[in-house]
């Protein structure tokens, strides 16, 4: 025991390595990611987006070097992703901060911005607070009202239904999307006729799904999050033979994400969904960046991966209008108003730091023998309120 | 076990809690990150708060044999505690630490009832359903706790008014590191008295305790409360210092990784759950820094490297070693 | 027509035979050797992959892969078990939970490293999507196929568990392991080839999972849980107990979900408290 204490000594004072000094004419931008557990894949994609970007766009912008550091913060962790951001900017000297895969981890870091007034561009984290945390967060992403809102408001306007069962998660995104889903519904005049908040934890929908379908509801509006719940959910769907084609199954774009619309195969047909980004968008730009992505990862790429792309444009493009001065208060006013065409379509960044984009109303067909989400209406230029 | 006694238990106390020039090294080295590694504070402050999260299994686990896998559940109430009392109450930080300590030694409390019931996988699973439970109680109760979005709006004033929370984590540190330091002195004078020899007795046999006169089950639950005192005054520190509270302060991930860095220091040993914060954290760092996506395959060797070369984790492995080099 | 109380009966018990494949061997292997493998379901998700591989790449079909699944699972775990747990079994708990849990941090790295962090969907043979009606229960028929499973995998354990030599050496070290020893039984052997079987079982149980939970490379510590909690609540060593257990909390789960579903994440969490704490060996155990 004694003995064992020098070496605990030891192990206290290992060596840390001191942080490289800063080069003359880099632009350094720390990316806070949830590289590990169980949201690594989102945060992979955001990364494939933002590589992919560097790639075609060069690593050298406005005379500045752009020089990336990746950072794990493991999952939906504050505390973690706080220490993260003001290490990065105490001892790497980062002049942007970028990534966040979920709501905590921009909330944690969103104080630092604010206090070293550097921007901190979130390219997924979808719950809208977050902009307000600090006047140098501006988001590349989508916020839940803006498609769960706009989906409501379709439905009973156009989509021709007036009646509807919610399902959503039981957390955050998942609340928001029930409460901005059932806001926008009512408010066009529709009727809730029931709604269900299902663990996040959940391995099984069967449940779920045959309460709802007891209830025989005109339409059923549907949040899960992305990996394997939506495929789960989508079989319990058709196991109970609820045929999206008779009742109207709606959902955000997560529950028909290309892993799960491949999975169901033809169950899949007909589901509806109100989403930002599909990699079946037609248009030129679309079309290049769904191939060379294709090129460089081999996968499609997914809404997690255009909102790291259009982060990394919006990076760039900031940095052009300053000339490369990379404090927050310029980079902010120069994201302030941008338009360009990004993947999704045409978007911008209003006053709010938010992206205005349009929402597309997408219908599960067979295009071609291939299960693919089709646009077949348009919301056009709709803010995050 | 080496420990066990073979002189008067009272003169095997005192030689225990006599200071040992190695442990007052141990605490002047915890200063050296102010001066060597400005740029690491923040880490070196949430590395003290680990420390003393491993330290409260310790005395549980290390000490009495009460393996749990829901520890953070008291980690967790002391961490919405002291974020709610910001919000709330007021923002001083001091008193924040003691309501943080206090919530969660009443519900160690009233949960020690059940704990002192039973042993060994029982005790494990029981311990980790009730934390799950209260997980899944604090991410249904969004209007208290702010559901998984995180709690909202903590702000803690300076420290005995002087001292505010950094960007650089000078005040974290020194803040965190004196806390540890004044409840390791605690919890050392706590194992180093006839208690804490007691609990070794439960630890070592739970059935004959009793029979010489040490009520395990009584043992058990005062310890257990003190124990989720100590996670709790852990939890309010990271609130605190961090001014962030979330679902994840309560998470089973969370109870896992503590179990993880007090094996990995070794258990039953003061040190132990220090060494292990430190080794697996700043392992933890760095690996992730030079690997993001794939640094737990490097803690993954790290575990097993640990488990085949030190049996008892690195203390326990490395005073054997050490024992056997000293015979020579 | 049947009430809706055979519905939730039905998928409770084809989510508790998925859970039974996943959980058995666990359970052997701690109630045999006391051996705390958290690394169990590290060797459930190699099963998964082996079947995602063989359909995707090499176009096998859904059933030649299961046995597939089931060999490459207990291989990995007679390579695992001779390098590295064969030193343990005398070790304290805490290190060979280090160990296990050091395993399934590497096996989640080299998933993620391999096949990526995506979720690995799989084409089921026609025959197993969708449903009937049978007097307006609705059975899944993937779902009966399940229980198919669950029951020919217990008939099967039990089988030579009760009636082979071997089975009875396995029930002898069980028992009292110094006497059986004594009595010439070569536990070490038994152990080996039990503990191949039973990860043999978590490959089968992956293959199976990915239908109804996917895959991923967290799969080694999503299910986990879940798995120790039909273990504990079946008690250890126990098949019998292994195979209540999972129907029980299979059932729990559905009919909660169903029946009070505010209580959805809560329930398998009190039965499972509730249970421990009435018979705190597990419903079969006898330690």
């Amino acid at each position: 025991m004694k003995q064992s204490l020098y070496a605990g000594v030891a192990v206290a004072v290992m060596a840390l390595l001191p942080a490289g000094a800063q080069a003359q004419g880099t632009v350094k931008i720390g990316i806070i990611s949830a590289y590990s557990g169980q949201f690594a894949d989102t945060a992979n994609q955001i990364d494939n987006g933002i590589k992919l970007y560097m790639k075609q766009h060069g690593d050298t912008v406005a005379g500045k070097k752009i020089e990336l550091i990746r950072k794990d913060t493991g999952g939906p962790n504050p505390a973690v992703a706080k220490r993260l951001a003001e290490e990065l900017i105490v001892r790497d000297k980062v002049d942007i901060l970028a990534g966040f895969t979920l709501t905590p981890e921009a909330l944690g870091a969103a104080p630092v911005s604010a206090e070293a007034k550097k921007l901190l561009v979130d390219m997924n984290a979808a719950t809208g607070i977050i902009t307000t945390k600090s006047p140098y967060i501006v988001r590349t992403s989508f916020t839940l009202n803006q498609v769960a809102n706009t989906l409501a408001e379709w439905a009973v306007k156009k989509g021709g239904v007036k009646k509807v069962y919610t399902m959503v998660s039981n957390f955050g995104p998942g609340i928001d999307a029930e409460q901005y889903f059932q806001k926008g519904f009512k408010a066009a005049g529709g009727e809730i006729v029931g709604s269900v908040r299902m663990p996040v934890a959940n391995p099984d929908f069967s449940a779920f799904v045959q309460r709802a379908k007891d209830l025989n509801p005109e339409s059923i509006f549907v949040f899960v999050p992305g990996g394997a719940q939506p495929a789960a959910i989508g079989k319990a769907f058709a196991e109970r033979q609820m045929d999206p084609k008779k009742i109207k199954i709606m959902s955000t774009g997560e529950a028909v994400d290309e892993t799960a619309v491949k999975a169901l195969g033809d169950l899949a047909l007909g589901r509806i969904s109100g989403w930002h980004y599909d990699y079946n968008h037609h248009s030129k730009v679309n079309e290049d960046f769904v191939k060379a992505f294709n090129a460089e990862f081999k996968r499609n790429p997914d809404f997690f991966a255009v909102g790291g792309y259009d982060g990394m444009h919006l990076i760039y493009e900031a940095l052009k209008k300053t000339g490369g001065k990379a404090d927050g208060d310029s980079l902010i006013a120069a994201a302030k108003g941008m338009k360009w065409e990004s993947p999704r379509g045409p978007v911008a960044i209003d006053d709010k730091r938010e992206m205005v984009q349009d929402i597309y109303i997408r219908r599960v067909e067979k295009v071609d023998g291939k299960i693919v989400n089709v646009e077949f209406d348009t919301v056009k230029g709709v803010h995050a309120e | 076990m080496t420990d066990i006694p073979t002189v008067a238990p009272q003169l095997y106390l005192q030689s225990r809690s006599r200071w040992r020039p190695i442990e007052i090294v141990f605490w002047l080295a915890t200063l050296l990150p102010f001066w060597l590694f400005p740029d690491y504070l923040s880490l070196a402050s949430q590395i003290a708060v680990a420390s003393l999260f491993a330290l409260s299994l310790d005395l549980i686990l290390g000490y009495a044999g009460v393996v749990s896998l829901g520890h953070a559940a008291f980690f967790g109430l002391g961490a919405y505690t002291a974020g709610l009392f910001s919000i709330y109450v007021w923002g001083e930080v001091f008193t924040g630490l003691i309501a943080g300590a206090a919530v969660a030694a009443l519900v160690g409390y009233a949960s020690s009832f059940i704990i002192s019931r039973f042993r060994h996988l029982t005790l494990i699973m029981i311990t980790l359903g009730l934390g799950l439970l209260l997980h899944e109680a604090a991410n249904s109760a969004g209007w208290l706790t702010g559901g998984s979005d995180g709690l909202q709006g903590i702000e803690v004033w300076k420290v005995a008014g002087l001292f505010s929370f950094d960007l650089y984590g000078v005040t974290a540190y020194s803040y965190t590191l004196g806390v540890l330091f004044v409840v390791f002195l605690a919890a050392r004078r706590l194992i180093n008295s006839p208690f804490g020899l007691a609990l070794r007795g439960i630890r070592e046999n739970f059935v004959r305790m009793p029979a010489i006169g040490a009520d395990s089950n009584s043992h058990i639950r005062k310890v257990y409360t003190i124990s989720a005192a100590l996670a709790g005054v852990a939890g309010a520190l990271i609130a605190q210092t961090t001014q962030t509270v979330s679902l994840e302060a309560l998470s089973f991930e969370r109870s896992a990784d503590v179990l993880v860095m007090l094996v990995l220091g070794g258990a039953g040993r003061l040190y132990g759950g220090l060494i292990g914060a430190a080794v697996f954290m700043i392992a933890r760092d760095q690996f992730s820094g030079i690997a993001p996506q794939y640094w737990y395959f490097w803690i993954g060797i790290l575990l097993v490297v640990v488990v085949m070369l030190l049996p008892n984790g690195i203390l326990g492995g490395l005073s054997k070693i050490f024992a056997r080099w000293s015979r020579r | 027509m049947l009430p809706p109380v055979f519905g939730v009966l039905f998928d409770g018990i084809a989510y508790g035979m998925l859970l039974f494949v996943l959980s058995v061997g666990l359970s052997v292997t701690l109630g045999l050797m006391n051996f705390v493998n958290l690394a169990h379901c590290a060797f459930a998700m190699l099963g998964g992959y082996v079947t995602v591989i063989l359909m995707r790449d090499l176009h096998w079909p859904f059933f030649a892969t299961l046995p597939m699944a089931f060999c490459a699972a207990a291989l990995l775990s007679i390579v695992v078990e001779r390098i590295l747990y064969r030193r343990l079994y005398r070790a304290s708990d805490l290190d060979q939970v280090l160990l296990t849990i050091g395993l399934a941090f590497i096996s989640v790295a080299i998933a993620a490293w391999f096949f990526g962090t995506q979720q690995q969907p799989i084409t089921l043979p026609s025959y197993l999507h969708g449903s009937f009606n049978v007097m307006g229960l609705n059975i899944a028929a993937y779902r009966l196929f399940l229980i198919a499973i669950g029951i020919v995998v217990t008939v099967m354990l039990i089988v030579t568990v009760e009636h082979t030599r071997f089975g009875a050496q396995v029930r002898a070290a069980v028992d009292n392991q110094r006497m059986a020893r004594g009595l010439g039984i070569d536990v070490d052997r038994t152990f080996a080839i039990t503990f191949a079987l039973g990860s043999g079982l978590a490959g089968l149980g992956g293959a199976l999972a990915i239908e109804i939970v996917g895959l991923d490379p967290q799969f080694a510590f999503t299910y986990l849980v879940y798995v120790l909690i039909i273990v504990s609540v079946g008690g250890l060593g126990s098949i019998g107990g292994s195979f209540a257990a999972a129907c029980l909390i299979g059932v729990s789960d559905i009919a909660g979900k169903y029946y009070a579903p505010q209580l959805g994440a809560f329930l398998i969490y009190l039965v499972m408290v509730a249970v421990l704490m009435w018979r705190p060996a597990g419903l079969f155990g006898r330690r």
